[in-house]
């Protein structure tokens, strides 16, 4: 059924990730009966052919090919070469995700107006209000099958939550249950419900959780408008004279480059490999790379202010079982700054197998103190915190001088150090776990340093005005007609919230303004 | 390759004990590593056998789980005798780390130093060092991605082939 399309096609929408939002935009946009090309760097990996096992699956799924990192996160010490935990296969990384979809508060929307100017921070209202989002939030929370949305039922909660609950409500927290998740509570859109597996970072084996893997790349393919390329690493995108994107150069299963075509090009590897691409595309006519007039592209790297609580207790929990992510306290998400910080965050659960909480709980620890920890692994609930983080410039994905990948293009050099109110949020969330575990009886607790970042964001952001950002509000470059962003790197704040329903909401509208303006003969 | 491998065929246990001890309970015959007491032995090929005792012991000390066989570290340090058989530098890395060690434990060598404490704080003079660095980042993988550990601290590991935990636990703590 998949449409194969000839290399040299010139009408269609090339969409360069099949993750959240270029497997999103790829249905959507073949739904509306657009010729769309899908270039996934990755494998297609199956549902059925994933692993149970923590090193096993990140061999199988995790972007792996090399990156270096600077700056004083602990990251780039510990994990020098992995600054993101995300995926390359089919699917990209809503295949590792948690499934929890939030949407983004109003005042997160407008950060610099509700704020204020936060010294050190590029701050930015984003050109768009939840009004205009909400539409669009309504038919991603339908399409992913969102709990406590449509009708459709929470999902029960397991141990860790109720661990997680008990202290909610002895510290007065008013907002926790077990999340908004894109997780089967019961048989949804073909796809089983939840089996309290775990291992819901690993792939979820059941297809329970939502995944443009096997949801919008399936349907997409239905329709026979959409291909989607697998093994096809993308090295450039190049231009013509009137500096319209006219094709995308790619390696592919061989190693060998291709030249696909392009009527519209999409661009949606991430907020590393985005901005990459177009750094690395820089010609004669765009010689600081395609679409960064604005000197921003790269820059105001984002990865939300994370960190984790695990706590110890007198008997067994076995957190690892059961749904990763269902449980969440939201009381915190507000803007309140006599907390010390602007913006918030929020809570939730979060549970490690052996093997990671080894490589996590400390990196870098050893001795009795590291090793007892492990003894109580049985023992052990555990949160995360995400939390808005503040868009700094000097945070930015960068080209390395010297390192090159297989195809002589720079690897991306990721720099990240946290803004003073990073720093204060954490510690705010760190008391307030550590708090929240010791109510209920932990005997000891770990306030965990962040992982390699799951959540990237905002290196081509998005503005009202073209100096300020790369895109416009419909993700569309403010200097090139043809070329739109449509993933988490058009952030123009990371909001409190996991991303990926708003990549999804942002790629469902996108894909709308590219079949109208496409239609008009405007693009 | 290295190997362990089951001794009961090679050396007595008579003939083990003539040929000295390691610590307590490891001994040292030939290129091998060998436990009496629990029927298992670990060949080097590239370092010496006196060199993968003392990581044996080293690997105890830096993640020290009472609960935890000797055996269970020897498979974590054995990939170091495997790196070495294909790299030079690090063959060079972990002997003269492992030397260096020795010369800081005083006259009897790291394995004669009977207490934690003593041996852990000439590590926290090494801890940042590429040999202390390679041997840690090696085997934080290498000891806790054992499958045969993970019951013994209480981890479950692969659950789709049993259906989840649906029906099998969950949500079933009792004690809150």
């Amino acid at each position: 059924m998949a449409a194969p399309y000839d290399l040299n096609d010139n009408s269609v929408v090339v969409i360069i990730g099949s993750g959240a939002g270029g497997g999103t935009l790829g249905n959507e946009l073949a739904q509306k009966g657009v010729d769309v090309v899908i270039l996934e760097a990755g494998n297609r990996i199956e549902y059925e052919e994933f692993i149970n096992d923590e090193w096993e699956s990140f061999s199988q799924l995790a972007w792996l090919d090399n990156r270096t990192t600077g700056g004083g996160w602990r990251v780039s010490k510990d994990f020098p070469n992995l600054p993101a935990w995300i995926v390359k296969a089919v699917g990209g990384t809503t295949t590792h995700w948690a499934g929890a979809s939030l949407r983004f508060q109003e005042h997160e929307l407008k950060a610099l107006t509700n704020y204020g100017k936060v010294d050190g921070a590029n701050l930015l209202d984003w050109p768009i209000t939840l009004a205009e989002l909400e539409p669009y939030y309504a038919k991603a929370e339908d399409k992913m099958g969102v709990t406590r949305t449509n009708g459709i039922e929470g999902l029960p909660g397991n141990n860790n939550f109720k661990i997680l609950k008990a202290g909610a409500d002895k510290l007065g927290y008013k907002e926790c249950h077990t999340g908004n998740m894109a997780i089967n509570s019961a048989d949804r859109d073909d796809r089983t419900s939840c089996q309290q597996t775990g291992f819901c970072f690993q792939g979820c084996k059941w297809g329970a959780k939502w995944s443009t893997l096997y949801t919008e790349i399936p349907k997409g393919e239905a329709t026979g408008k959409l291909e989607v390329r697998p093994n096809s690493h993308v090295v450039k995108i190049e231009h013509d004279d009137s500096g319209k994107v006219t094709a995308v150069v790619y390696a592919d299963k061989d190693g060998k480059l291709q030249s696909q075509k392009a009527r519209i090009v999409c661009v949606a590897g991430n907020s590393i490999e985005s901005p990459r691409l177009l750094l690395n595309s820089a010609s004669s006519k765009y010689p600081d790379g395609l679409a960064n007039s604005s000197g921003q592209v790269g820059k105001n790297y984002m990865r939300h202010t994370t960190g984790s609580v695990y706590a110890v207790f007198e008997k067994p929990v076995h957190f690892y079982r059961g749904t990763t992510m269902a449980g969440i306290i939201r009381d915190e998400a507000k803007h309140d700054p006599s907390r010390g910080f602007v913006g918030g965050y929020e809570l939730e659960t979060l549970a490690l197998g052996i093997p990671f909480m080894a490589a996590f709980l400390d990196p870098g620890g050893w001795g009795r103190s590291f090793a007892s920890a492990m003894d109580s692994y049985a023992n052990m609930a555990g949160l995360w915190i995400v939390g808005e983080d503040m868009p700094q410039e000097q945070n930015a994905v960068k080209l390395h001088g010297e390192l090159k990948d297989k195809y002589g293009m720079p690897i991306p050099d990721v720099w990240f150090t946290d803004h003073p109110n990073d720093v204060a949020m954490r510690n705010h969330a760190y008391t307030q776990g550590e708090a929240l575990y010791a109510a209920v009886g932990a005997t000891r607790s770990f306030p965990t340093p962040p992982y390699p970042s799951t959540h990237n964001l905002g290196t081509n952001r998005m503005s009202e005005k073209a100096s300020d950002g790369v895109v416009n509000k419909w993700g569309q470059t403010h200097d090139i007609q043809n070329l739109f962003i449509s993933d988490g790197s058009q952030f123009t704040t990371g909001a409190a919230e996991n991303p990926t329903l708003t990549i999804v909401t942002l790629a469902i509208r996108q894909a709308d303004h590219i079949a109208k303006e496409m239609a008009a003969g405007t693009i | 390759m290295t190997t362990i491998y089951e001794p009961s065929r090679g050396l007595s246990r008579r003939e083990l004990l003539k040929r000295g001890t390691v610590g307590a309970a490891l001994l040292i015959s030939g290129q091998a590593v060998i436990c009496p007491e629990a029927a298992w032995a670990l060949e080097a090929t590239t370092l010496k056998p006196e060199t993968m005792a003392t990581l044996i012991r080293l690997a105890r000390d830096i993640y020290p789980h009472d609960q935890l066989a000797d055996r269970f570290y020897a498979v974590a340090v054995k990939g170091q005798d495997a790196l070495a058989a294909k790299t030079p530098e690090h063959k060079t890395l972990i002997e003269d780390g492992i030397a260096d060690l020795d010369k800081r434990s005083g006259p009897g060598g790291y394995r004669s130093m009977a207490w934690e404490d003593d041996r852990v704080a000439i590590l926290r003079d090494i801890e940042t060092t590429p040999f202390f660095q390679a041997v840690r980042g090696d085997l934080v993988v290498s000891l806790y991605n054992q499958k045969e550990i993970w019951p013994i601290f209480g981890y479950e590991g692969e659950s789709y082939s049993k259906g989840g935990y649906v029906e099998r636990g969950f949500n079933d703590i009792e004690w809150l």
